[in-house]
């Protein structure tokens, strides 16, 4: 038998050159399409540095105030833009600061290559200065690392990195390179990898699958759409909507699937989870079948799966079969990419409305509105309301801005009630919820989509954990819009401190700074907002500015987000208030 | 769902970290490998990793499935004892005059059809393959008379039915 080759790739000839190792790593990262890096240097990655100096008209790098923020700001680029993001790091301490951001991608699925400098080899293993064993410690988090020892390994490792880091379902991929293999020499070639042969990215559609599905939809009397970001990262926007619109099923979508579709198309019944809408959260357990697109039935999406749509028969597309009854058993599986199974089952799915179905949804939206939504949005009691500012913001932005959000109560608010018209608009940590993660991914949000709108929804807690990250803003004059919702209180804790803990408010309390100084002493334009009358100019500001903006609103302190399904309970029983 | 012996068997490139990569899926779930073993397959440059869990059938699935997830890994299978042929192997280091003193030493040699590997002066070498509860019991026939050194490899298993890892290869080649 043959020697099998273990990778795929281009075979196009060419020819070597005779360069650095660190020189190495910049051709590969600009025959990739990499104009764009984050991250911060150190003794260990100083030769790859040299070189992004002598590179600096083809490859920008963004200093980060920290190496955490580096990988957010990746991440926020690539969540935008749907390329890979890139983040650098020296070794030790700059490499494990990656890992919160490392951990973050891999949850939700987000493609991302680390680079990290390690040191020399001839000192692996003996606790040199600066030493950490980052790829024994990112393994559990990343969807494949490497460690580089000799320059020669470079092109073929980065080659790889990009591929896996970008194909099938996306994720981060670390690659961790010795200082000699930066400073030695190699010829150099650099061939796109298009294949691994052990890795199968997306598996092929299986026909008969998609006709089982086909047919439970086109018997189905109460038909019921959840979908994720499976869609955003599969690019499957139209072939949804074309799905949706022809079977006339209710649609509803996981927090990453938001902005896959038109939040005002009259199919779109809103989000199912924890703090989801009354509907879709409720509906699901009444439904007779549930497709299942581009989603992995989280726990904060199903509650208590002894409960969750027990009466519907289930068909999951997905393209990665580990997610397959992992959590929920499913009738009929489909796997692949999006796109490409969707647009197989739409021929064979007939044209159809669920008028009765359809208005059981409505039915719920108003009775939602009016015990929730109402009172969110246009509040009339005393002490502005998160939801009144997100409302304000897509008045302002006319439904087209990016909102990148940190993770809490404002984050669930941001969530319920932005209105997106345009995919790749909501940019969230959803798996890991990740405070501190909105400033910097908002950063990469604005530089992978200049010309849009990108307003940072963060709460004052979680923007405490990345503040330093105004420092870019600054630097660069980024027009972000930075809105940070601030309750004195680190609220979702505290929310659950109320409900559950009968309200010993454990170190939930804080003694907040002066933000808007924060942001002057940053040069960033800031302004404050306390009452009521002034939030609508204070956005339109916001939003009409060429240049950066701050705008702190002081919310109520002890508002709650509702609906909510308590952690266990089954959605059925999700609380109104 | 019943808890039950599992023979999980790994195809995989060689590659540094996989190892870590597959201990840290057991790990992350909080299930114990009971045995693991690391060897070269039937096919060149393959690696095969050979685990034993004892758990639920639904773990299992899951388990495989998470595997097979990894890049370096080509195909994971499991089986449960029925479908596969498994053997363990052991070493047992004794002292050498009780060869000599102790007569059903001899005995217990031939009826666990067992070999000896070496002999010294201080000691002997007894090994012995089989399954897991064959070399259970030469243990407890052996321990009262005292056992110097005892290890014993991992299970290594064929499986029955085929697991057709050069079909898989000879896919992408022809890609």
């Amino acid at each position: 038998m043959e020697t099998l080759k273990a990778e795929k790739k281009d075979t196009k000839k060419k020819t070597a050159i005779r360069i650095t190792g660190a020189e190495a790593i910049i051709q590969c990262l600009l025959a990739e399409g990499v104009d764009l890096i984050y991250g911060y240097p150190g003794g260990a990655i100083m030769p790859v540095y040299d070189e992004l100096y002598k590179f600096q008209d083809r490859l920008t790098h963004i200093l980060t105030r920290h190496e955490q923020g580096a990988t957010h700001a990746a991440q926020g680029y690539a969540r935008v833009s749907g390329k890979v993001g890139v983040a650098m790091a020296t070794s030790g301490p700059g490499a494990t600061n990656l890992v919160t951001g490392i951990a973050d991608a891999q949850i939700d699925s987000t493609p991302m290559v680390c680079i990290t400098g390690q040191v020399a080899r001839h000192l692996l293993g003996s606790d040199a200065f600066q030493e950490t064993d980052i790829v024994g410690i990112s393994t559990p988090v990343t969807k494949w690392n490497y460690q580089i020892t000799r320059a020669e390994e470079i092109p073929e490792i980065m080659a790889k990195a990009f591929y896996i880091a970008k194909s099938g379902r996306p994720g981060p991929v670390l690659v961790d390179i010795t200082k000699n293999a930066q400073f030695d020499e190699l010829d150099f070639v650099y061939e796109k990898c298009t294949g691994v042969r052990s890795y199968k990215p997306a598996p092929k559609p299986d026909m008969s699958a998609i006709e089982k599905a086909a047919e439970l939809i086109n018997n189905a009397k109460k038909p019921y759409i959840v979908f994720g970001q499976g869609i955003i990262l599969g690019e499957a926007e139209e072939q949804l909507k074309a799905l949706v619109e022809k079977a006339g099923i209710p649609a509803a979508w996981t927090i990453l699937g938001l902005s896959a579709m038109d939040t005002d198309h009259p199919l779109n019944v809103g989000m199912v989870g924890m703090h989801g809408n009354y509907g879709p959260n409720v509906l699901t357990n009444e439904c007779d079948v549930l497709v299942a697109i581009g989603m992995r039935f989280d726990d904060r999406v199903t509650g208590n799966l002894a409960t969750y749509a027990k009466q519907a028969k289930i068909i999951h597309f997905e393209i990665d079969p580990a997610e397959v009854n992992k959590n929920v058993p499913v009738d009929v599986a489909v796997l692949g990419n999006a796109k490409q199974t969707l647009e197989l089952l739409l021929p064979l799915v007939n044209k159809k409305e669920h008028k009765e179905w359809l208005a059981e949804f409505e039915k719920k939206r108003q009775i939602e509105y009016d015990t929730v939504i109402d009172k969110d949005i246009y509040p009339t009691k005393p002490g502005l309301s998160m939801g009144e500012v997100i409302e304000q913001i897509n008045v302002a932005s006319g439904h087209k801005a990016v909102i990148v959000s940190d993770v809490g109560q404002h984050q669930m608010i941001a969530c319920r009630y932005a209105k997106f018209k345009q995919t790749k608009s909501n940019i969230t940590s959803g798996g890991l919820g990740t405070m501190g993660f909105a400033l910097p991914a908002a950063i990469g949000a604005k530089m992978g989509a200049m010309d849009r709108e990108v307003v940072a929804i963060i709460g004052d807690g979680g923007y405490q954990m990345t503040i330093q990250e105004l420092g870019v803003i600054f630097q660069h004059n980024l027009p972000v819009k930075i809105v940070v919702l601030n309750n004195d209180h680190l609220g979702m804790v505290r929310q659950w401190q109320e409900l559950f803990f009968e309200r010993r408010y454990a170190s939930t309390v804080m003694t907040n700074p002066d933000f808007v100084k924060i942001a002057e002493g940053y040069h960033i334009k800031a302004r404050r907002v306390v009452e009521r009358s002034d939030l609508k100019d204070a956005v339109q500001e916001m939003m009409a500015s060429k240049d950066p903006y701050f705008l702190e609103v002081r919310v109520e302190k002890e508002d709650n987000v509702f609906p909510m399904v308590p952690t266990g309970a089954s959605i059925s029983d999700i609380l109104l208030k | 769902m019943e808890k039950q012996w599992f023979t999980i068997s790994v195809y995989s490139e060689n590659h540094v970290g996989l190892l870590n990569r597959i201990s840290g899926i057991f790990l992350k779930r909080h299930i114990n490998i009971e045995s693991l073993n690391v060897s070269k397959s039937e096919i060149e440059n393959v690696s095969k990793f050979t685990i034993v869990i004892f758990s639920t059938e639904d773990w299992a699935v899951k388990i495989v499935n998470q595997i097979e997830k990894q890049v370096e890994v080509i195909k994971a299978y499991y089986h449960t004892d029925e479908e596969t042929i498994y053997q363990e192997s052991a070493l047992f280091k004794i002292a050498s005059n009780l060869l000599f003193d102790e007569r059903q030493i001899q005995n217990i040699i031939k009826e666990h059809h067992s070999q000896i590997v070496t002999v010294s002066r201080e000691f002997f070498v007894l090994a012995k393959t089989g399954r897991r509860h064959e070399i259970d019991e030469m243990h407890e026939a052996l321990e009262p008379y005292g056992i110097m050194q005892f290890v014993r490899t991992g299970r290594i298993a064929v499986s029955k039915a085929a697991m057709p890892i050069t079909n898989i290869l000879a896919e992408f080649q022809n890609q």
